[in-house]
This record gives structure tokens, sequence and C-alpha cells, in this order.
């Protein structure tokens, strides 16, 4: 039998102002169950806490009602107080005579049966409750990177400053992503590689780091805390122990291919590092243009390594690492000029893109920094900029703004500017964003002081006339149209989600938006992290940033890695959805539904290890107990803990008797 | 109909966000009819439309169901379910012969504490107009 308790609290006057508390206390004995009812003037002061408390042990209660403020407010002292005179927390709610009684209501009346009315729909809820219990799942305390760009290697190197071991997975041969490949960085000017080769020394030294190089994920399983990696390390062909990075073999090599760190506008060898600071500083042979594996000649490499360190006969291993939360910095890729053959991309090589740019400007690029177009290695005295390509043009290509454009561009201007003294530079464009730090200075200066000539409007072909480069467009603010002579145009082409996310986005079990770009669990108050539990996002894998928006991501989504790590166990409400295995069907509807993935399918087998059938199962460290599954359930077999249909049902039927 | 009826109205809320706004219309003191009985649930995706079945069995008069606004969910996808069952369940519960004119949703977030009182006062009010709801209520009598 429920012995109930209810417990009127006045707020001082806040409640009693409006709404007879005694009468509440007084009616709600005569509600079935209810052995006991009081009013007091603060309920949730240190004496009121003790009258329930002193309460649930005399009148031996099984279940409590504190009708008082909103349970936003006080639910957990509540519970608390509850707990500590012995009654599972569970087996107490509150009905919210304040809020939503004595403070919006002002006749006497109104708000005293309201309240009483309260009261006894949880009254009817509180003897259906069922005690739960807390749960706690245990935590790997490791963590895993994926991407080794400088917002993985930021979170990776937080990550294990606050003691946390990581692992840091790399699609590519080397760590560094784009930024390796640019030259100076907006707002400050300074050499990206400066900057970054420090960083990625340090990450590489790091005890606690382990980097996992020209690697990808295969297989991810397990939940918050307790994941399972299966990571696929492709076949390098190359014995990174064993080799010590002399280059030899790099040197002697005689296959020479488009390099795509240089973006195609240098070569590199059939075995190769992308760049001269690459970490780890070991080669791998690109097999497709190797001719020992394409056509079982040539075997230099082998023959003059000093350390044996080539395998023709290298295959992909799997290995399999168990972290407890993950990290996902996979960055981003920019759109070729290929795909723009309006603007002669592919057709002209003096056609280049930011990227590009980049190198050609680039003290360590494929001209050691000697400005030279590629179609003739001639000093381009007249350059343009054409901005947006690709970008904010939802007819043809992107809706979305690539957001570091107008910045990058500005930069690009100068440093062709601090080239060429002489030289024109013109850039079209839509509108100047240029919204950071110092960033509306820095974009000032290239106009104003460095001479980049703006002008708005979109360009409507770009085409070649003798050695010329032409743009047209039209200039928007004088209304006219205009044609720009030129060496070379300089496409700022969009910032796009990099090859294969959807598939490693698919095998995380996280989201994507239509463009490709992870989706985050909220976009104003969980940008960092994903709507999987234990999974993170950093950078440019969510849509386009630059590097100090990126870094900060990276720190950020480490921070919730070490809160989550922080601790051995992960503690979290009884409040999760349960399944009665008997009257399941296995239709999978809740399984559909559930935003957390938090359902899956679990086989029921008879003494002989036979299948029988299958049943939906939750795992409760995933389960945020939203409910969702619940009413999904033909067969009212899936129910969330403290929001069970009797439940809710008690408290729609308490109201038949109003 | 009685000189002094008074409408029943069920008002189903989602935790995070009407609930929260109807906690702020209560702390900002906007005063608004008495009429309404909140059942919280987690989500709005906790709703079952047998609840509101139900409620018109028990008795009410209309039923209100507000969650937070289609994107803003705490549980991120659980209230655009929500919508699109509501919007199914609105079309079941016209075919039923419910008089829908007495289900309303309405998105309200946290921060809408003015939006909640101004609400419950629009629904009381329309509902008054359309008088008691019996033929529901009936039909749990007779069941009984
Ligand atoms: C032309 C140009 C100029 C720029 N100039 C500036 C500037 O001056 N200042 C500035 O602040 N910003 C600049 N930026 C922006 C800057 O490049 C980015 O902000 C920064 O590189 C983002 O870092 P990231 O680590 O998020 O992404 P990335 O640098 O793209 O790194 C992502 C890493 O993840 C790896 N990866 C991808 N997929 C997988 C996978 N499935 N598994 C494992 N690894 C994977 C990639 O190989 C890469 O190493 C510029 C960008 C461009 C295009
Ligand atoms: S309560 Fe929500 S998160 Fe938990 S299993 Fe059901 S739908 Fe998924
Ligand atoms: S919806 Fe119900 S019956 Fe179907 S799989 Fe889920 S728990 Fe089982």
């Amino acid at each position: 039998m429920a012995r109930i308790g209810v417990f009127v609290c006045w707020c001082g006057s806040n409640i009693a102002e409006t709404v007879e508390v005694s009468k509440v206390a007084e009616v709600s004995k005569s509600i079935p169950g209810v052995v006991y009812s009081v009013d007091y003037k603060y309920m949730c002061s240190d004496p009121g806490q003790e009258l329930v408390k002193n309460a649930i042990k005399e009148y031996k209660l099984t279940g409590v009602v504190v009708a008082s403020c909103s349970p936003r407010m006080h639910e957990k002292t509540f519970r608390k107080a509850a707990l500590e005179a012995g009654l599972n927390p569970y087996m107490l709610e509150m009905a919210n005579i304040r809020e939503q009684c004595s403070w919006v209501h002002n006749n006497m009346d109104e708000g005293t049966q309201k309240s009483i009315d309260l009261v006894r729909m949880m009254v009817e809820k509180v003897k259906r409750n069922k005690p739960l219990d807390d749960i706690s799942i245990p935590v790997t305390k490791k963590a895993m990177v994926i991407g080794g760009g400088v917002t993985g290697i930021q979170a990776a190197l937080d990550i294990a400053s606050g003691g946390i071991p990581v692992v840091l997975v790399e699609k590519e041969s080397s760590i560094g992503g784009k930024m390796s490949a640019l030259d100076e960085t907006f707002p400050t000017l300074d050499c990206s590689q400066c900057i970054l080769t420090p960083k990625m020394v340090e990450v590489a030294q790091h005890p606690l780091v382990q980097i996992i190089s020209y690697a990808e994920i295969e297989k991810l399983e397990g939940f918050v805390g307790n994941f399972k990696a299966t990571i696929r390390k492709k076949a390098r062909y190359v014995d990174v122990d064993a080799c010590t990075g002399c280059g030899t073999c790099w040197q002697k090599c005689p296959v020479k291919v488009d390099s795509e760190f240089e973006q195609g506008l240098g070569k590199r060898k059939a075995i190769f590092i992308p760049f001269p600071q690459a970490i780890p500083s070991r080669p791998r042979i690109d097999a497709e243009n190797c001719l020992k594996l394409t056509k079982d000649r040539c075997g230099i490499c082998e023959k003059v390594c000093p350390t044996k360190a080539i395998h023709y006969d290298d295959k992909d291993e799997f290995m399999e690492v168990e972290v407890g939360a993950i990290v996902v910095a996979t960055g981003y890729k920019i759109m070729p000029v290929s795909a723009f053959p309006e603007y002669g991309g592919g057709q002209y090589p003096d056609v280049v893109t930011s990227l590009q740019f980049e190198r050609m400007v680039c003290a360590s690029g494929p001209t050691l920094g000697d400005l030279k177009r590629p179609s003739d290695g001639k000093l381009p005295e007249t350059v343009v900029f054409v901005k947006c390509v690709g970008s904010r043009d939802p007819e043809h290509y992107h809706s979305y703004c690539s957001k570091i454009c107008c910045m990058y561009v500005a930069k690009q201007t100068m440093l062709y500017r601090h080239k060429v003294h002489h030289g024109n530079c013109y850039v079209f464009y839509i509108d100047v964003r240029s919204n950071g730090k110092n960033y509306e200075e820095f974009v000032r200066r290239a106009q104003e002081q460095e001479g980049a000539q703006y002008i708005r409007g979109r360009v409507s072909s770009i085409y070649k006339d003798g050695d010329d480069m032409v743009v047209e467009g039209a200039d928007t603010l004088t209304n006219s149209q205009i044609k720009v002579k030129c060496d070379l145009v300089v496409l700022a082409t969009a910032m796009e989600a990099p090859d294969g996310i959807k598939q490693l986005a698919q095998k995380l079990g996280i989201g994507y938006d239509q463009h490709g770009f992870l989706t985050e669990a909220h976009p104003k108050l969980r940008p960092v992290e994903t709507a999987t539990a234990g999974i993170f996002l950093a950078g440019c894998a969510l849509s386009p940033r630059d590097i100090p928006d990126s870094v900060s991501e990276g720190s950020a989504a480490a921070a919730k890695v070490l809160g989550l790590l922080s601790k051995d166990t992960l503690d979290k409400e009884g409040v999760v959805a349960i399944v009665n295995e008997l009257t399941c069907v296995g239709c999978q509807n809740c399984i559909r539904v559930c935003p957390y993935n938090a359902i899956e399918l679990k086989d029921i087998c008879n003494r002989q290890g036979e299948l029988q059938r299958q049943v939906a199962h939750v795992n409760p460290g995933l389960c945020t107990g939203c409910g969702t599954c619940t009413p999904s359930c033909p067969s009212r077999s899936i129910e969330l803990q403290g929001f069970r249909d009797t439940e809710l049902y008690a408290e729609i039927n308490a109201l038949a008797e109003l | 109909m009685s000189e002094n009826w008074e409408p029943k109205i069920i008002t189903f809320v989602c935790n995070w966000c009407t609930y929260a706004g109807a906690d702020l219309a209560g702390t900002s003191r906007f005063k608004y009819a008495s009429n309404i009985r909140i059942i919280k649930t987690p989500c709005s995706g906790r709703i079952d439309p047998m609840f509101i079945v139900s409620a018109f069995e028990k008795g009410a008069d209309a039923v209100l169901i507000s969650g937070c606004h289609p994107g803003d969910c705490h549980y991120n996808e659980g209230n655009y379910n929500a919508r699109r069952k509501f919007t199914m369940m609105k079309r079941l519960l016209d075919t039923l012969g419910v008089d829908t004119r007495r289900v309303v949703f309405a998105w309200c977030s946290a921060s809408e504490g003015i939006k909640f009182s101004r609400l419950v006062n629009e629904v009381t009010e329309s509902i008054k107009k359309l008088g008691p709801y019996t033929d529901y209520h009936s039909l749990n009598q007779e069941e009984r």
C-alpha cells in the first residue's frame, strides 16, 4: 500500500498570499494513499527538510509530494533529503504551486483549487512511481583525435597535457593539414610553417600522444566512455620504425608525379614525404605510380635504403584501440579550378586556386617563392582575385559563405605586392566580411596602404587574349561593365567538406548537413559536441573557419574530453528507457525514432544457443531520457523510466475527479 | 451550459522549453487564466497522441501541447518528430470526429514567459466561446 506524505510550502508569503496553504494540506489528506500532510513556512530551509525527513521515517512514507516552487528550483534539494531519510529519490515529486499558481493567479479560491489539483496529480503519479537507481558506467581514460591538421594537433596537445593519452589518426602520411601549405597568415602575416612546425614537433614528442599516420577509421563500436575503434593503417611499403628518414630513397627514385601538397604546381617522387617538415618524417610509396609495384621494375629504393626499411609486399594492417572519447577534426578541402569551366578553370594554367597561389608565393614552394605564372614562368604584373567562387551561389554551387576568403584574399594581395612592388592587383567581390579581431583594419590596410583595388561585382567570364588573361564582369557600384587584362587569375574557391567525410560520419554515427559538414549537437550551446555522447567536433570539419577559430575549438573539444574522462565512471540519472523483452516484437520503430541511436537489436537465443527472435535493447550509456521511443512502440514495450505510461496517465486520470 | 462553467484545459509541455517558459511567466508575475493544468514530460517527443484522447475522456474541454521551437530542442531531434507526429495526429483526430479546434499546438521557449501567458489566455477565451466538450466525456461514462 502506498503511504504518501504531502508537504505544502508557504514560501513565506509568496505562495501563502494567493493560496490557502492550510486548506491544501487539509484537503490532501482525503486523497487516497495520503497518510500525512503538513504545511510549513519554508520547506526548503533546513528545518523544512528535517520535517520531510522525519515524516518519511516516522510515517514510513513510500512517496512524497512537495507542493512548493518549480522542480527546476528545488527538486534536487528535496530528492537529496529523501535519500538521506532512506527513501529512493525518484519517489519524490513536486507540485509547482508557486510559478504555476500563486504567482500567476490573483484569486485565492482559484489558486487554492488549482494547487489542490496539482497536488492530486502528483500524488497519483508518485503512487505509481518506481524506485530508480542512478547509472554508473566505467570509462576508458584514453582519447582519439581524428585528423591531424592544426585543429587536431591542438586538441591532442591539450588532452595530453591534461594527462590523458591520445591516439592521433591522420589520413595522410604527415600531420599538419592545410596550414602546412600556407605562406603567411592573416591578420599578423606570420609565416605559417614557423608557427605550425613547433606544434607538430611538440605533439610528436609528447609522451602521451601516439600518432598513427596514413591511416583511417575502419569501424567504431561501443558508446561514450567505452569506444572500440578499428584503425586501418594503409600499406606504406616503408617500415617506419626501421626508416631513419635519411632521404636517399626519394633522391634516387626515378618517377616524378604532380605533388598534391604543391597543388599540382610542383613534382614529387613515387616514394616521398609530402613536404620537408613532414611528421612523421618517414616516406611512403605511392603504389599507383611506383614502377616496382605497377610493373615489377626498378626496385631502386629497396637497393639504396641503408636500413632495409622498404617492403614491397606491405599490406594494410588493422589495429584496435579502446578510447573513452573522440574528437573529429577532419578539416576541409577547396574546390579545384576545374569545377569552374566558365572561368576557364582547368583550361588555362594561369587560372589558379587561392591555395595554389599560397604555394606560388611561399618560400618553400615549387619556385622557392619566386612568383612565376604557371604557363610561361613570367612574373605577373597584374593579378585579378575573384572572391566567392562557388560560395554564396545557391543556384549553381554552394549556398554558404566560405567565411575566410575575404581575409585571405586581402592577405594574398599584400603578399603579392610585397613581391611585386609595382604590380597591380584587383579584387572582384560581393561583400567584404572582416569581422574578427583586427580583421577590418587588416583589409583596410590592403586597400588603403597596399594598393589593392576592390571592384564590387560578379565576374561573368574569364578568357585568354594572346598572352593575357581577360576578366570580364560588372562593377555594380558604378553600374558599368568592366574588363581587366591581367597575367594571372586567382579564384577564391569554396571550402568544402573533405572526401570520405560522410562515410566517416556514418561509421561514427554522427550527423552531417546537406553540404557534408559535421553537425553540432546544438549550434549555440553545444558547438563542439555531436548528438552522440562522447564524440566531439572542432575546426573546419564543422564549416569553414580560420586558424584562430579552429584552434579555439580544438581546445574547447579537448576541455570537453578532459571533463568527461576526469572521472572513473560516468554517472547519470536513472531516467532512461527500458524494453520489456517479453512483449517487444522487434519492429524497430523505436530504433528509427531515437534521436541518439541509443537502441539496437538484441538476439534472444534458447538454451541451445539458437536464435529465437530479436528485441530492442537500450544502451543506458547513450539514452538521454527524451522518451521519444515510448509513444512509437505499437506493443507498449519500451518505457521511459520516471515518465512511464502508467505514471503519466495517472496524472491525466487525476483530473477526472477535478 | 451552467452559468459559471469554466473550461478545463490540460496542457502537455516539455521540461526544457515550455515548462521553463511557464516558470518564467511565474517569476515575471504575468497573470493568466487558471484553467490549465500542466503535465510535464521530458521532451515533446514523449507526448503520446493517446494522451490527448484520454484527456478528453477524462473531461478536458481542450488540450494544449507545447514544446521547444523546432530546432531548439534540448534533445535536438525529438520535437521534429513531435511536429510530424502531431500533424498526423491532428488529421487522425479530425477523421475520428474530434473537434480539432480544441487541440492546440504551440511552440514556446524558455524565454517566452509572456508568450506562454498570452497563449493560455487566448486558448481559454476561445474554448469559452466553444463551450463544454462532452463527446468524449460521455464515451468515458458509457465505458464505465
Ligand atoms: C588559400 C587559403 C588561405 C588561408 N589562409 C589563412 C590565414 O592566413 N589565416 C588563417 O587563420 N586561416 C587561413 N586559412 C584557413 C586555414 O587553412 C584553416 O582554418 C585551418 O587549416 C583549419 O584546420 P583544420 O585542422 O580544421 O583542417 P585541415 O587543415 O583541413 O586539417 C584536417 C586534417 O584532417 C585530415 N583528415 C581528413 N579526413 C580524414 C579522415 N577521414 N581520417 C583521418 N584524417 C582525416 C586531413 O588530412 C588533414 O590533415 C586559409 C585557407 C585557405 C584555403
Ligand atoms: S528515451 Fe530517447 S534517447 Fe532514450 S532510448 Fe528512448 S528515444 Fe532514445
Ligand atoms: S518499438 Fe516496441 S516492439 Fe518495436 S522494437 Fe521497439 S520496443 Fe520492440
